[in-house]
């Protein structure tokens, strides 16, 4: 069995180049995927927790995220695809119509 | 095979305590029934069902709570999920009634010649056929009390949750609606689904940070719940880096929520893109949801921590009273200006928060309920604010332009008078709400040891003084600005404004009953 801190770094990891990219990407969809990998590393932190504990709140909890990243996808693209058909684009660029 | 299918653990069935959590399982059921409502009723009978759905849910549910308060009901509700104690009780009801004021300021068609502030078809492309179809066909989005409801029900779970799980669920619960309410505005809609995409965005992010967070508690307590979380840093000698991360990766998720510097650039572009209803509803009620959950997971769960966080809390709170007033003074826009306002007053709201007096005094309150007192008199001030800058009109809508409101009083000095009361209430000038918050949380800050942090912020209160005199004398001093008109608003509007007034002078006034109210509910149970 590997060392269950082992899943936590990757957890870590995962999240940081989930971060990155949203900071980095021009793209509204592909930042909002980078979201998305930003919530699966809690997940697999929060599995990862409830191995070393040997409880089961953290495998529920990680269900719980899993819902909610759902409906997060659903409003989000909703969003996305409502910028798109209006500019026919979808970089974060192009939004910035709101300064001072 | 058997052993597959053979249960891993017992589950019992949920018990839930239907009564002391009704307020906000009413409210819940409401914002469902709402969503049936717009599939069985006629179109020319939905606005209407809504509205008398929202407002009746709006009064049992306070009915309720009032009930349960005086009867005392409490404690760890809903498996241990919810804590109802007294923090609880007063963000309940400063909810409930900013949630109905601000509703009402949605329900209003008067100012915009019989329509909503909300876009005809929000799916519609601006200015397609679509759009002008929807408009002429004169359709409406009543889907946004529903939308309301759930934001409302979900920031009343936010700051009741006892279990960080449950905190995040209700998190995603009230910002959902929230993103998508921002996007449809009628008038200006590019900006509005600009200010949509940019709060999604930055939304999602921190609520990747909140929940890194709380991940990293997990690993390092082996539990969700708030109470086993204080126990276990309580028993562990010594600093740890899991729960360092957690800390911070909590704290950003809820900062973020609050709008403190350095996250608060969303701010101002969302209040301003926002339909005005909106920006109104989601300037107080996220702020209170945020602060409150703020002080509970701090307060409650990292407790044990403070040396950790209230030095870094006292950092962020002189930076974001700094950047927030720095930033009004230079805005031109009003709604833009508001938003920088609110930034600063989560700034004095911070002040209060590092203090963390949490024990009774010689009748004095605690931290708590001094922000509790304070977010109760700016949330009365901004739901007027706000209901009073869809009445100032142009051509082509709302004449947020400051420029615009020169000379505002020779035109209706009624809203160019409640607008300066609040103003003055924002500023904390003596008589109104704002003065008395200002100086409980204030007292509270100093009392928990923080007295240069106190001194910075009396000084930065005077300086933003500045900003809001500079749009009263706007308003009675300049020349009438052409093009602008004091739209003719219904009583939707107007009661708000009323009620917001009112409540502004009473807590200045008279404050006694309300800070008793904020004092005798000011402890969180763990």
């Amino acid at each position: 069995m590997m060392n269950p801190e082992n899943y936590l770094i990757l957890a870590a990891l995962l999240f940081a180049i989930g971060s990155v990219g949203v900071l980095t990407r021009r793209n509204a969809l592909v930042a909002f995927m980078c979201v998305e990998l930003m919530l699966n590393a809690c997940n697999l932190a929060l599995v990862a927790g409830s191995h070393i504990h040997g409880a089961l709140d953290g495998q529920v909890a990680a269900f719980f995220v899993m819902v909610v990243a759902a409906a997060e996808v659903v409003v989000g693209l909703a969003i996305i695809v409502m910028i798109y058909r209006t500019r026919r684009s979808t970089s974060v660029d192009d939004a910035n119509l709101l300064k001072l | 095979m058997s052993s597959i299918l053979m249960p891993v653990l017992e589950m019992a069935a949920p018990t839930l305590e239907w009564r002391a959590l009704a307020p906000v399982l009413l409210v819940f059921a409401a914002a469902c029934v709402g969503i049936l409502l717009e599939a069985v009723l006629p179109r020319a009978y939905r606005f209407l069902g809504q509205m008398t759905l929202v407002f009746a849910t709006a009064l049992v549910s306070i009915g309720f709570l009032v009930i349960n308060w005086r009867g005392q009901y409490g404690g760890r509700l809903a498996m241990g999920s919810i804590m109802l104690d007294g923090p609880t009780y007063f963000m309940w009801a400063s909810l409930l009634v900013f949630g109905t004021l601000a509703f009402m300021v949605f329900s209003e068609r008067q100012l915009n010649g019989g329509a909503t502030t909300f876009a005809a078809s929000a799916a519609s492309v601006p200015g397609s056929l679509d759009e002008a179809d929807a408009t002429a066909a004169r359709y409406e989005h009543t889907e946004v009390f529903p939308l309301g409801l759930f934001a409302l029900g979900g920031m009343m779970v936010f700051l009741a949750s006892s279990d960080l799980i449950v905190m995040f669920v209700a998190l995603e619960v009230f910002s959902l609606p929230l993103y998508l309410l921002s996007g449809m505005a009628r008038r200006r809609r590019l900006l509005s689904q600009e200010a949509a995409l940019k709060y999604f965005l930055l939304g999602a992010f921190s609520s990747g940070f909140f929940l890194f967070g709380i991940a990293m508690l997990y690993v390092f307590s082996g539990s969700l719940d708030l109470a086993a979380i204080h126990t276990a840093i309580e028993g562990n000698a010594g600093s740890n880096g899991l729960v360092m991360i957690g800390l911070a990766f909590i704290a950003i998720g809820l900062l973020f929520k609050v709008g403190v510097v350095p996250f608060h650039s969303w701010t101002p572009d969302v209040y301003m893109g926002a339909p005005t209803p909106v920006t109104g509803f989601m300037a107080i009620a996220t702020k209170l949801a945020a602060v409150g959950a703020t002080m509970r997971v701090f307060y409650v769960a990292l407790d044990g921590e403070r040396w950790s966080w209230q030095p870094l809390f006292a950092v962020l709170a002189v930076l974001t009273m700094v950047v927030g007033i720095i930033g009004a003074l230079t805005q031109s826009d009003i709604k833009r200006l508001l938003a920088y306002s609110s930034i600063a007053h989560a700034g004095f709201i911070l002040v209060a928060l590092v203090g963390a007096t949490q024990t009774v005094a010689a009748g004095e309150g605690t931290s708590a309920s001094a922000i509790m007192f304070y977010l109760a008199a700016y949330g009365f001030a901004t739901i007027g604010a706000f209901a009073l800058v869809t009445m100032v009109r142009n051509a082509a809508g709302e004449e947020n332009n400051i420029d615009g409101w020169s000379g505002v009083a020779a035109k209706n000095p009624w809203v160019a008078g409640l607008m300066s009361l609040f103003m003055l209430s924002f500023a904390g000038i003596p008589l109104t709400g704002g003065f008395i918050g200002k100086w409980a949380v204030f007292t509270a800050a100093w009392r928990g040891g923080y007295g240069w942090l106190v001194i910075v912020a009396v000084l930065a209160s005077l300086v933003a003084v500045y900003f809001y005199l500079r749009l009263i004398v706007v308003m009675f001093g300049r020349k009438e600005a052409k093009g602008v008109y004091v739209g003719n608003a219904s009583a939707w509007t107007w009661i708000p404004v009323v009620v917001g007034a009112v409540a502004t002078v009473w807590m200045g006034l008279v404050p006694d009953q309300v800070m008793q109210l904020a004092t005798f509910a000011g402890g969180f149970l763990r």
